[in-house]
């Protein structure tokens, strides 16, 4: 039972790796740069949701409608005055570009909502849910929803819509997707948009499990795994990718750990990473790159 | 149709790779523009589609009109819902995205959903082979294929004026009929006009109407296909035909080169 209920929240706790990794590879697919600041995404969206509703009162609809318009802003924005300049240029320069954006927003929201941590409130009763003997989180359930919501929504998007569909074209071929009329920078501008959403919930879940600072940045270091593993253009990746991460960090820290002292929970993510590359280089399901001969 | 007045093309504000090129598209005739590598055919499809920007060069002088109206100056997008669609050398598709993503792809602009299906039908009664592999993603298509694909993508912009990139490249000659049919019937059944840059001349002139050499950036001649056809010096150095028209034997090759013509 006990390994029953250490699976479980272990795959809720790795859908919410999912649905941060899923900002990853968004970017990644829409124009092959590695975001270093998506894990400063998810802070900014912790603190704006936080604002609103503990600064402000609103009740939490209000306040989530509101930081969705704010992230989808900021998300424009950053495309608009940041990587447009930069389209065409080596990918390092771009890297470069994305690790500075992430220093400036942690910057921007200490000076915005100030530095003390704050915790994003949910309307959600923290007593645990019991099915049969296994013990649930209530909190975690909802956002396993949640993170399940935005992968339909997101993977529908690039699958089957148009829009989707000429994203990918962009992501294949710059040069002819202009030749085809499609509007490169509106798009990257989409694609950074729907990074910044997938942040909020991310934001709000992780707000309130750990707590908005600075420190939440730190998550964007520790679903790089999970990125790496999936593949970084496979939005089914970063979905499975999570799940298994989760699962084993979880079954680490209930097995491994013990034996050890602790620790496992931590390091197991990048074993299992590296095993995975050394046979899959693309990872699990990443594109191939196609070559005729 | 399509007017290009003298336009000068610069790279990088430096390198000046077109110095004076004329053209005129007449609407519904296939018009070929031939030339050997580096004399910048590529370059002019790029000026007119609006792609030089993406590449770091400019249209420093001269215009490009199309039905009247100059382009020279616009956005690749606008150029595409204008009515001209360019169709890459090298074929260019989408890898990752099957045949039929390719092709709604190609009809971006198009905002009407229920027409680009019937386009994706349409296209597809041209080249039936793609019906076939529709879903298979397009970076395992044959080249031949592929061509077919790049073609049939440049039509689901419903062009006016399609602009072609040596679709002959790099593929078996039955094939390269079969592509070339499929060009005329496009003239003939859809009334599109075509710009055909090629460097198999022979190819190109037997299915244009009009031809034009380019050589170092500029267009050094001009004429009916058939009359280029005849010309000593395309024959000579584009057709791989001696002056009395057989074709070329080794063993009586000169040890000089014919000098051309339109040097002097």
């Amino acid at each position: 039972m006990y390994y029953v209920e250490l699976m479980l929240n272990g795959l809720l706790v790795g859908s919410l790796y999912s649905i941060v990794a899923l900002g990853f590879v968004l970017i990644y697919k829409a124009s092959e740069v590695i975001n270093f600041a998506q894990g400063e995404f998810v802070m900014f969206a912790g603190y704006v949701i936080a604002f609103w509703i503990l600064s402000l009162d609103f009740n939490i609809v209000v306040a989530a409608f509101l930081a969705l318009v704010v992230m989808v802003l900021v998300g424009l924005l950053v495309e608009w005055a940041v990587l447009r300049h930069l389209i065409g240029r080596p990918v390092v320069a771009v890297i470069m570009a994305t690790i500075g954006l992430a220093s400036f927003l942690q910057g921007t929201a200490q000076l915005l909502f100030g530095v003390e941590t704050r915790t994003v409130p949910l309307p959600i009763d923290d007593y645990p849910i019991f099915i049969g003997d296994l013990l649930l989180n209530r909190i975690e359930l909802v956002a396993a929803v949640f993170a399940g919501l935005g992968f339909a929504a997101v993977g529908w998007f690039f699958v089957k819509s148009r829009y989707g569909i000429a994203l990918r074209a962009i992501a294949d071929d710059q040069q002819v997707s202009l030749a085809m009329g499609i509007n490169v920078k509106t798009f990257f501008g989409i694609a950074w948009a729907i990074a910044g959403v997938v942040a909020l919930v991310g934001g709000v879940f992780w707000g309130n499990a750990s707590g908005v600072d600075t420190q939440l940045a730190l998550i964007g270091l520790k679903v790089f795994p999970v990125v790496i593993l999936g593949g970084l253009d496979s939005i089914i990746g970063a979905l499975v990718a999570g799940l298994i991460i989760g699962l084993v960090e979880s079954l680490a820290a209930g097995f491994l750990d013990p034996l050890v002292g602790g620790g496992t929970k931590d390091l197991t993510p990048y074993v299992l990473m590296i095993l995975v590359l050394m046979f899959k280089p693309y990872g699990l399901f990443g594109e191939k790159i196609i070559e005729r001969v | 149709m399509l007017t290009l007045n003298n336009i000068e093309v610069i790279y990088d504000n430096i390198i000046l790779v077109l110095k004076g090129v004329y053209l005129h598209v007449p609407e519904g005739r296939i018009v070929t523009l031939l030339g050997s590598n580096g004399a910048g055919k590529s370059t002019t499809l790029k000026a007119i589609s609006g792609l030089l920007k993406s590449e770091r060069g400019e249209v420093t002088r001269g215009s490009i009109e199309f039905q009247g109206s100059r382009i020279d100056r616009r956005d690749p997008s606008d150029i595409v819902k204008l009515g001209l669609a360019q169709v890459f050398e090298g074929r260019r598709g989408f890898e990752h995205l099957n045949a039929r993503e390719n092709l709604i792809a190609g009809a971006h602009t198009n905002r009407d959903w229920r027409q680009v299906r019937d386009d994706v039908d349409r296209v597809l009664t041209y080249f039936p082979r793609l019906g076939e592999r529709i879903s298979v993603q397009s970076g395992y298509l044959s080249g031949g294929e592929q061509q077919m694909l790049a073609i049939g993508r440049g039509l689901m912009s419903r062009p006016k004026l399609l602009m072609l990139d040596e679709p002959s490249l790099g593929l078996a000659p039955m094939l390269v009929e079969e592509i070339f049919g499929i060009l005329k019937r496009l003239r003939d059944e859809e009334s599109v006009t075509i710009l055909l840059v090629e460097q198999n001349a022979s190819l190109a002139l037997s299915i244009a109407d009009e031809g034009y050499v380019l050589e170092n950036g500029k267009i050094v001649l001009q004429g009916r296909a058939d009359e280029l056809g005849e010309n000593a010096d395309i024959k000579e150095f584009y057709l791989g035909l001696s002056e009395a028209g057989a074709r070329k034997s080794f063993r009586d090759v000169k040890h000089y080169r014919r000098r051309k013509r339109w040097l002097s």
